[in-house]
């Protein structure tokens, strides 16, 4: 044992000092930093869903190629994030849907927070229907009809009642609400998170089950999967204004940024940058699509689209 | 009829007890059909009680006006991750890589696991982070490592000196007791927010939470090592003149150290099992890893994340353990000698490492991992579609046909009638010291406000208890019975007890759908290992003696089973049971995020909508509550039951929490 010991590491010197003679050697990376106006650190929140991961990257990509900025990127979920406004850890939220409540909270009250504008993206809210369910039975489009295939719905957790499964608690959702108050013979299941919704629509288009539940766009999943939407009744200003009274449709959300009240004031370029990005869902789902479906790193991802894009990021640069 | 007496006559107080218990059921159901769902504290999603607003104007008022103290902690440890981070994982210094280049963390782990281990184990360590390398994760591994390191040590340093005096003092001890307990059985998603309130967004924030989760263990087992220490040996120093320091530094600490090392290993897997869930503040590593592969339903990467994570754990498991089992004495010339040659392979592995490229950064393409992803990726679509039809069938059965009959009843039934059955069922299994904890714990839950989802979540975690006491008890004698089957099934059991359950939920979602039975499926995953791997030290404590003289006698090998040793191993099973209960606990919230809703919802629902934070810390605090409640009741009825002789063994294994 004691011979193959000192062999082996005999070997290995040998092993190291061959094949070290012809690597490369790390050198010092010098003053790369682009010239320009100083840009400074960027403390971006990135939430844990991929359509804020494009808004993400395509941000830092710009802001750190053609500004010169340090974009340092922070994976956390909203609520915390907003926290970090208060803190100075956190400099700006990229894709804010609604949350009405923070906004109360961090921009009125705090004063620690403002807003920089909507990112050109358009929420909607709603309840979807898996693809080959709408074709085959497309009354089930209007919320009117979904009484009488309120059986068909019926799963092992919806306590005999037709099953509506809503997601993650951090969604906005009047559902609960909304089924009590539009006399639904439903009952709303929890599945808890992103990926479990998606799993149960995906599995409900491969084997052709029967399921309605809450979801949302812009989205990735539509480029594989095009849900489609019941309709409830109409959204009219103001009609979801008391919670438990709410008989009409999720509005429209004109999805924005929000910025540290620090980081606004100090008027950097990157500053500028948040306040000028705007773009389209298609666009935002063309990057999302490249991270989730082609597995491109949010790097080069967001290099794709800025190359065919050019002219668009040139204007949100103001060349 | 004179053969029924008999039977009775001779074993008298047990059927009598089963008896009762029997009729304490059925008067159960019975007023359940009368006074069913009256009473029953209902209280719906977004609803919350006086004391949940309470709990969240307090977390308001505390605000982030920090104090001077909260801050000086987390700067001292944010500069101690961001310091590992530099040496192993980040590029540091004003250079593009990290001080240490791959090549040089590989020799110097091997050298250290040979150094105080083996070389058996030095060569399993650098085989293992190599293979880590391979699978293109080298920088989120060392980032996590840096991460558990930072974690660890400070754990230690606090759970150390505490365990010590907890080991001298009764007093000292029940109180930590009560605190370890709290601190185990709270969901980590309860504390998370609230950690970022207080020590900012930050590596910091990632580690005290590990922190929190991962130092338990420690200080149990170095208080119950201090404890074990024979009096003899404490009296024979004392009488020879020492003074209490010198009896610590000379005789109790030296003579505890092994298992004070097992508690550092323990503390080790815990803090490695936090890995995913911290990533939820930015802690880095591999927990990001695998929940950016869950957003897209990546199941292949997000194994490839796990595997890494549970390669790690086996590394420091098996390295820590060869150390605790090293016996201390000073080194041979020849020893000496080679270490010396050793740590000279390693001065010229990290100047490699800092002078070449191929030595710093890990040259691959990450060809391995993808392969790997992939691989696992058509092994679950192969495993889905074989068995996809079928699984929803065994869901539903199980459900309405144990799952609901169970919950309804317990959801069903006036909080009133639940308390007076369950209080009275502690009583009649364990005495007062069942009855007292068991009223004390539902009067508490009752003041929760969530009494109706704590029932829920209670039927589904006796559901997966009994599965994973079924399940582990016959893969524990499996396993005690033959030393193959053991070391077959060891590594799947340690890769069931530190893979993430969050890269296996998106396949249990895709056999069961979004249910309460895909919680409780994971939760068996998670809790068997620990049962079975107590249950088979159980059954090997069996003295062979007492095995041959049953076998001479002419029993058949099942006889042997039931009549032998699972008997004189009770004590073992017990505790078996107990832990098998609490693991399935700590997996409440996971099972909150594919269905199972009831208290792991409120949970998580407190942890991303502000309104309802005080409503998520009341839901985590069901959850101790529920978990301290059925671990009095097991405690006192094997108290109760547990005449024969404590094997030590089985016993020590109760500090082993993780």
């Amino acid at each position: 044992m004691v011979a193959k010991l000192r062999a082996a590491g005999l070997f290995t010197v040998l092993t190291l000092a061959v094949a070290g003679c012809g690597g490369a050697k790390i050198e010092d990376p010098g003053a790369a930093a682009p010239a320009g106006k100083d840009c400074g650190t960027v403390n971006l929140a990135v939430s844990p869903w991929v359509g804020y991961e494009a808004n993400a990257a395509v941000f830092a990509y710009v802001a750190e190629k053609d500004l010169g900025c340090k974009v340092v990127k922070k994976d956390l979920k909203e609520e915390i994030a907003w926290q970090g406004f208060a803190t100075g850890e956190i400099d700006a939220v990229l894709e804010n849907w609604g949350h009405e409540d923070l906004k109360k909270k961090y921009i009125t009250d705090q004063k620690v927070a403002v807003e920089a504008g909507p990112t050109g993206n358009t929420g909607i809210i709603g309840w979807y229907l898996p693809p080959w369910l709408a074709a085959e039975k497309p009354e089930l489009k209007n919320w009117k009809n979904l009484n009488r295939y309120a059986a068909t719905f019926k799963t092992s957790e919806s306590g005999g009642k037709g099953q509506l499964l809503d997601g993650d608690p951090s969604f906005v959702t009047n559902d609960e609400a909304l089924v009590k108050n539009l006399k639904l013979d439903f009952k709303v299941v929890y599945a808890g998170s992103e990926t479990a919704l998606i799993q149960a629509f995906r599995q409900a288009e491969k084997q052709k089950k029967p399921l309605i539940g809450y979801f949302y766009e812009p989205q990735w999943l539509f480029n594989e999967l095009k849900l489609v939407k019941v309709d409830l009744p109409p959204y009219t200003a103001g009609c979801d204004a008391t919670p438990a009274k709410v008989a009409c449709d999720y509005p429209d959300y004109k999805l924005d940024k929000i910025v540290s009240k620090k980081f606004a004031d100090a008027g950097s370029p990157a500053y500028n940058l948040v306040k000028a990005f705007t773009w389209t869902n298609d666009d935002q789902n063309q990057v999302a699509k490249y991270i989730a479906e082609d597995k491109l790193t949010a790097d080069a991802a967001a290099k794709k689209w800025v190359d065919a894009n050019r002219p668009k990021v040139d204007a949100w640069l103001g060349k | 009829m004179a053969a029924i007496t008999g039977s009775l006559q001779v074993r008298m107080p047990r059927p009598r007890r089963i008896y009762v218990v029997g009729v304490l059921l059925l008067c159960w159901v019975l007023l359940f059909l009368v006074f069913r769902g009256i009473h029953t504290l209902e209280l719906g999603g977004q609803e919350t009680t006086p004391l949940h607003r309470w709990l969240t104007d307090i977390r308001d008022q505390t605000g982030p006006d920090r104090n001077a103290f909260f801050t000086a902690i987390r700067v001292v440890i944010d500069e101690l991750v961001t310091l590992l981070q530099a040496l192993i994982s980040q590029p540091s210094f004003g250079r593009p890589v990290p001080a240490l280049g791959w090549l040089g963390v590989v020799a110097l782990a091997s050298y250290v696991a040979w150094a105080f281990g083996t070389w058996r184990v030095a060569l399993l360590t650098a085989a293992g982070l190599v293979f880590v390398g391979l699978q293109g994760l080298w920088q989120e591994s060392m980032d996590t490592l840096a991460l558990t390191l930072a974690a660890v040590g400070l754990a230690l340093l606090v759970a150390i000196p505490v365990g010590i005096w907890a080991g001298l003092s009764d007093r000292v001890y029940r109180v930590v007791s009560l605190v370890l307990d709290l601190m185990q059985a709270m969901p980590t998603f309860v504390y998370l927010a609230p950690l970022t309130l207080v020590f900012a967004i930050g590596p910091a924030a990632a580690t005290i939470a590990t922190l929190i989760y991962a130092a338990p263990p420690a200080v149990r087992l170095t208080a119950h090592a201090i404890r074990s220490v024979s009096p003899a040996s404490v009296e024979a120093a004392r009488s020879l003149g020492s003074t209490g320091a010198q009896t610590l530094t000379k005789v109790l600490l030296p003579m505890s150290r092994s298992t004070v090392v097992v508690g550092v290993n323990q503390t080790i897997m815990a803090a490695l099992s936090m890995v995913t869930i911290a990533a939820l503040i930015d802690a880095p590593g591999l927990g990001k890893t695998v929940l950016k592969a869950l957003q897209t339903l990546d199941v292949g990467v997000a194994f490839n994340a796990g595997l890494a994570i549970v390669v790690l754990a086996i590394v420091l498991d098996r390295a820590t353990t060869a150390a605790g089992a090293r016996v201390p004495r000073p080194a041979s010339t020849r020893r000496k000698v080679f270490l010396g040659i050793g740590g000279l392979v390693v001065l010229v592995a990290i100047w490699y490492s800092r002078t070449y490229l191929w030595a710093a950064e890990f040259p691959t393409s990450g060809e391995l991992g993808s392969r790997i992803a992939v691989a696992a990726d058509s092994t679950s679509t192969w495993f889905l579609e074989r068995f996809g039809s079928f699984t929803y069938g065994v869901r539903d059965g199980v459900t309405n046909g144990v799952l609901n009959p169970v919950e309804s009843l317990l959801t069903g039934s006036p909080w009133w009638l639940v308390f007076a059955v369950v209080v009275t069922f502690a009583w009649l299994v364990g005495g007062l010291r069942g009855a007292i904890p068991a009223a004390v714990c539902l009067g508490l839950l009752v003041g929760t406000g969530v009494w109706q989802d704590a029932m829920v979540t209670l039927a589904s975690t006796l559901l997966a208890t009994t599965v994973v006491v079924a399940v582990g008890i016959l893969l524990g004698v499996w396993m005690g019975r033959s030393r193959k089957v053991d070391s077959w099934l060891r590594p799947a059991l340690d890769a069931g007890q530190t893979m993430p359950a969050f890269v296996y939920l998106v396949p249990f979602l895709a056999l069961f759908g979004t249910s309460r039975f895909t919680a409780i499926a994971a939760a068996v995953v998670f809790a068997v290992p620990v049962t079975s791997k107590i249950v088979a030290d159980g059954i090997r404590a069996v003295p062979a003696a007492t095995v041959e003289a049953a076998t001479s006698a002419g029993s058949s090998a099942w006889q042997v089973v039931t009549k032998v040793q699972l008997p004189v191993a009770r004590r073992a099973i017990t505790l078996a049971a107990n832990q098998g209960l609490i693991y399935v606990l700590s997996m409440v919230v996971v099972g909150g995020l594919v269905g199972a809703g009831a208290l792991g919802y409120d949970v998580s629902a407190g942890f991303s909508q502000s309104e309802l934070y005080g409503k998520g810390l009341a839901a985590g605090l069901a959850i101790v509550l529920l978990g301290v409640l059925l671990d009095r009741i097991t405690q006192a009825a094997a108290r109760r039951t547990a005449a024969g002789p404590a094997e030590s063994r089985g016993d020590k294994k109760k500090w082993l929490r993780s």
